[in-house]
């Protein structure tokens, strides 16, 4: 009985979790003229799947008819080598704080994990001047810098909480066999990396991917990660709404991290709890 | 000639002093051991004279050169540890070669190396396996191996055995003194162990509160130790140590006064003369005292016989602990296997004069 009640509760609860998503997934197999004439909340008459590849380079939004293209490539070319530099910033800033003591490191590394905790309206001015003297303004470049400065303060925390467990004599082994700090790094403390470098690269890239404020700050135009120009479907106020297509966009501009949820998921939480060492 | 001098070596974390003024030379083809209770401050001078920590003061040489500031590698040395510090990533053969691999050794001699090597540690088989697959015995091995590429003049053993079971714990002490014998390289070995102290040491450094105790060969640290702190800590059980008082005669009398009170009189003791008319501490080790009936050494004088109250027996099939009580002091005894003495009974016993040692209870250093 009690296992009932929990189940119940279970399922009622993921159920109402899910039905945005789930009317979003109807929506896009339905015409926009189906949507309109009826509900936004339905059934479809007939499955069509022709609002995928509409939203994919035909839709029209902020006055190009190109689709979600070009956007979308906007962000892989801003996620992937944001998430790569971040990434690895942030394992060489973690070993030398875990691994090397110096005069300071604990005041370095708080300070690097505070940045975790500013909220990002604070840091909107700051980067417009910053931006701005780089010449930035606008680009994907500047996006990328952006991310991988803002990003340093989570896999810095992220891969220091995991090479503190590699023990100290590991490192005076080195030492004494005269290896250096880079060549400690690449041959003994990478190689042992491969779970947390996942999570960190799994965090990195919804983080970076789904991000919208400084997509929509420092952007616009064709120059737009694809969460920022989602913005511009439902401001496309002077044609009828385009339901069916707009639900087809944002689909697809959420696989990329739902494939990664999918794909990931579970070497995120291994990696999370697995120790350096064994 | 000195392979190690350390000379006045001290070091400080703020305000707390790890080690004061240390000063130590060991010679060529020694086996030294540091032994002493953790935070003692041996593991952070075997560091320092690695050159993986600074001193605060004082002076590292090594085979007569003094390599204060000179890094790690650069000192000739190879070290051994007691978590193995093997590189997880790597295979046995490349943990054995990584220090050849950073100093630019091409690859056919550093595999000419490790195949040596393992040879004569017995692990040729284990070459291209990996840490994690390996037993402790056989990492320790491996860690060995490293050491031993190097062919240094120093090799540095921190607590290498403490993380092994006790079996193989004996197996592997064996076998590095075994190994120190067949190569003659100057070893220094930190333990806490005072067994390991013992059985490997030419001569044994105790320290304790980041300072030297004593140094000398095992046996005058067991029969002479300079003060009470060795005496208490070497050994197992420890030396009994009991208050006395020496009489104008020169003879030693444990529980004035009491009933039970037990005059010994000692062999002549020079040093000890200052000390007549005064309150001393007497030590004696608990193989010194035995079941009535035994003979020590050659000389008649040295046995002395008494008898004293039983409180508890602890039979370890190679001899029986007795615990006593002589002039109200507890004392413990080993005794032969085969002996059993009632519990809350007297019994009689001998004692072995030659053996006692004589300290002052206030610079608790040994008078003589």
């Amino acid at each position: 009985m009690k296992r009932l009640i929990v189940h119940v509760a279970l399922i009622g609860l993921a159920v109402l979790f899910l039905v945005p998503l789930a009317v979003v997934v109807v929506n896009s197999l339905r015409t926009s003229q189906e949507i309109a004439a009826t509900s936004m909340i339905g059934w479809p008459a007939h499955f069509v799947f022709g609002n995928y590849p509409d939203a994919w380079d035909r839709f029209c939004m902020a006055e190009h008819c190109w689709g979600i293209e070009p956007y979308m490539l906007n962000s892989l070319a801003m996620a992937i080598p944001a998430t790569l530099i971040s990434t690895f910033l942030g394992a060489v800033a973690g070993y030398s704080i875990a691994l090397w003591r110096f005069r300071g490191d604990q005041i370095v590394f708080g300070i690097v994990t505070l940045g975790i905790f500013l909220p990002e309206q604070m840091k909107l001015i700051p980067w417009v001047v910053v931006l701005r003297d780089l010449a930035l303004t606008n680009t994907i470049g500047g996006l990328i810098l952006i991310h991988i400065v803002q990003g340093m303060s989570f896999t810095t925390l992220f891969c220091r909480n995991y090479y503190v467990s590699i023990p100290q004599d590991l490192m005076k082994a080195a030492r004494i066999d005269g290896a250096g700090f880079f060549r400690i790094f690449w041959r003994i403390v990478l190689p042992i990396s491969p779970p947390i470098l996942v999570v960190t690269v799994i965090w990195q890239f919804t983080g970076i991917w789904n991000e919208f404020l400084f997509g929509v700050t420092f952007t616009s135009g064709a120059n737009q990660p694809v969460t920022a120009a989602l913005i511009s479907l439902s401001a496309a106020l002077t044609s009828e709404p385009m339901y069916g297509v707009q639900s087809a966009a944002v689909l697809i501009a959420a696989l990329p991290t739902l494939l990664v949820y999918l794909f990931g998921g579970r070497y995120f939480l291994r990696g999370l709890t697995a120790g350096a060492v064994k | 000639m000195a392979a190690l001098t350390i000379r006045g070596v001290s070091k400080r974390f703020g305000a707390l002093d790890v080690l004061k003024s240390v000063d130590l030379e060991i010679e060529s083809g020694e086996f030294a051991v540091l032994v002493g209770p953790s935070g003692c401050g041996k593991s952070t001078l075997l560091n320092i004279v690695a050159g993986l920590e600074s001193q605060s003061g004082g002076t590292i040489e090594i085979g007569g050169r003094v390599v204060d500031g000179v890094p790690p590698k650069d000192r000739d040395i190879a070290m051994v540890f007691q978590s193995y510090a093997l590189y997880p990533s790597m295979t046995v053969r490349q943990n054995i070669t990584f220090g050849m691999e950073c100093r630019g050794v091409a690859k056919p001699q550093r595999n000419e190396a490790a195949t040596r090597v393992a040879r004569q540690l017995q692990i040729e088989p284990l070459l291209d396996r990996r840490p994690s697959q390996l037993s402790g015995g056989q990492r320790q091995r491996v860690a060995m191996g490293r050491a031993l590429v190097r062919d240094p003049l120093l090799f540095l053993f921190d607590e290498p055995l403490s993380n092994l079971d006790a079996k193989l714990r004996v197996e592997m002490r064996m076998e590095i003194k075994l190994l120190h014998q067949r190569v003659g390289t100057t070893m220094v070995y930190v333990t806490h162990d005072q067994i390991e102290a013992m059985t490997m040491a030419t001569r044994i450094a105790v320290m304790y509160q980041g300072e030297v105790q004593q140094f000398a060969d095992p046996d005058t640290v067991y029969r002479r130790p300079a003060n009470l702190f060795v005496a208490g800590f070497m050994g197992s059980p420890p030396m009994n140590t009991l208050p006395a008082r020496l009489t104008s005669e020169g003879n030693a009398i444990i529980g004035a006064g009491r009933p039970d009170e037990l005059r010994i009189t000692l062999p002549v003791h020079d040093p000890a003369f200052a000390f007549r008319d005064s309150d001393i501490v007497l030590g004696i080790r608990p193989e010194c005292i035995a079941e009535a009936g035994r003979r020590f050494g050659p000389s008649p004088d040295a046995t002395m016989a008494f008898s004293a109250d039983v409180e508890m027996i602890e039979p370890t099939g190679a001899e029986t602990i007795v615990l006593l009580r002589l002039g109200g002091s507890p004392v413990l005894a080993r005794v032969a296997a085969d002996v059993r003495p009632q519990i809350g009974a007297a019994a009689p016993f001998v004692l072995d004069t030659s053996r006692i040692c004589l300290f002052d209870p206030n610079t608790q250093r040994l008078i003589a």
